[in-house]
């Protein structure tokens, strides 16, 4: 095993939140998503399919959490989530390990959701493509009303 | 399955039951659009020369697409009645557009917390050859009889 590259900064960043941004779920952007994955279910759709079922609007599809609010001129949005992006790693490679959305209530077009979004854990390995950092991160939504809807957790793969 | 129609419910399930599997099989007009709908434009999605130039044979399915894909495998399984409580997968295998994919889940557990009846499952996608490229979990709450 190679020597360790967490430095102390690194280690410092562990369980600190930050600011994940502000995310808006729209009717638009919900029947986009669904659409992209191929839904069937009209609640996705159609307000009157989703309100006869007993929500408040169009249902976000699962693995939707909102479109990041962006504006001109600020820097570009990147897949990597907003911890990981500070991070200074001498790998060149980047995989994206896995997802995985906890919903704690539906979550509907008409939502703004603000992220906070931490790294939980650093693990180092040797892998068969060399070493590799596996940065574990997780994120929490909280709606506008205040009440915590869905968490995220992830694993990004430095290698 | 119309999921206005009929309703799985906890009594239904058992330990080692299979859900009805979805077939999915991207074009590359699907990754497209999922990189809009995502908001992730990296070009080893769309741009077959970028993706080539990375050593991978050609333009690669999106593993949050995949991911999506688990999402409504479940979603049709449980609905109306149920809730989606937590799934999520890890990317282990590439996937090429025009190929042949399966969503598939087995339930592994099945109890009670606070009231609720959950239900937990494995969960994967397996391409042409039953190689599971993205091995994952879910926990659903289903409504009871």
């Amino acid at each position: 095993m190679p020597e360790s590259i967490v430095t102390a900064e690194m280690q410092a960043m562990i369980g600190r939140e930050v600011d994940g941004g502000v995310a808006e779920v729209t009717t638009t952007s919900c029947r986009f998503f669904a659409r992209a994955v191929g839904h069937t279910d009209p609640i996705f759709y159609e307000e009157a399919a989703a309100r006869s079922r007993g929500y408040r609007g169009i249902v976000a599809p699962p693995g939707y959490l909102g479109t990041p609010v962006d504006f001109p001129g600020a820097s570009s949005r990147i897949a990597i989530p907003p911890p990981l992006r500070q991070l200074q790693i001498p790998y060149k490679r980047v995989l994206d390990g896995g997802t995985s959305y906890e919903y704690l209530e539906p979550v509907v077009a008409g939502d703004v959701i603000s992220s906070r979004a931490m790294i939980t854990r650093f693990e180092e390995r040797l892998g068969s493509i060399g070493p590799m950092l596996i940065t574990y991160h997780e994120a929490s939504y909280t709606r506008q009303d205040g009440r915590l809807v869905a968490k995220m957790y992830g694993h990004v793969i430095h290698y | 399955m119309d999921p206005n129609t009929r309703q799985v419910c906890f009594e239904d399930v058992d330990v080692g039951d299979e859900i009805p599997a979805l077939r999915k099989g991207c074009t590359t007009q699907q990754l497209v659009m999922w990189a809009g709908a995502a908001g992730d434009f990296y070009p080893i999605h769309f741009d077959q020369e970028f993706a080539r130039s990375t050593g991978l044979e050609g333009v690669i399915v999106q593993g949050s697409l995949k991911n999506a894909f688990l999402g409504q495998l479940l979603h049709d399984w449980i609905a109306p009645g149920g809730f989606l409580r937590k799934f999520g997968c890890q990317f282990r295998g590439m996937d090429y557009p025009n190929q042949e994919m399966l969503c598939r889940g087995v339930i592994t557990r099945k109890y009670e917390e606070r009231g609720q009846a959950l239900v937990d499952l494995d969960i994967w996608t397996e391409n042409a050859a039953g190689k599971k490229t993205t091995p994952g979990t879910a926990t659903v709450v289903l409504p009871r009889r």
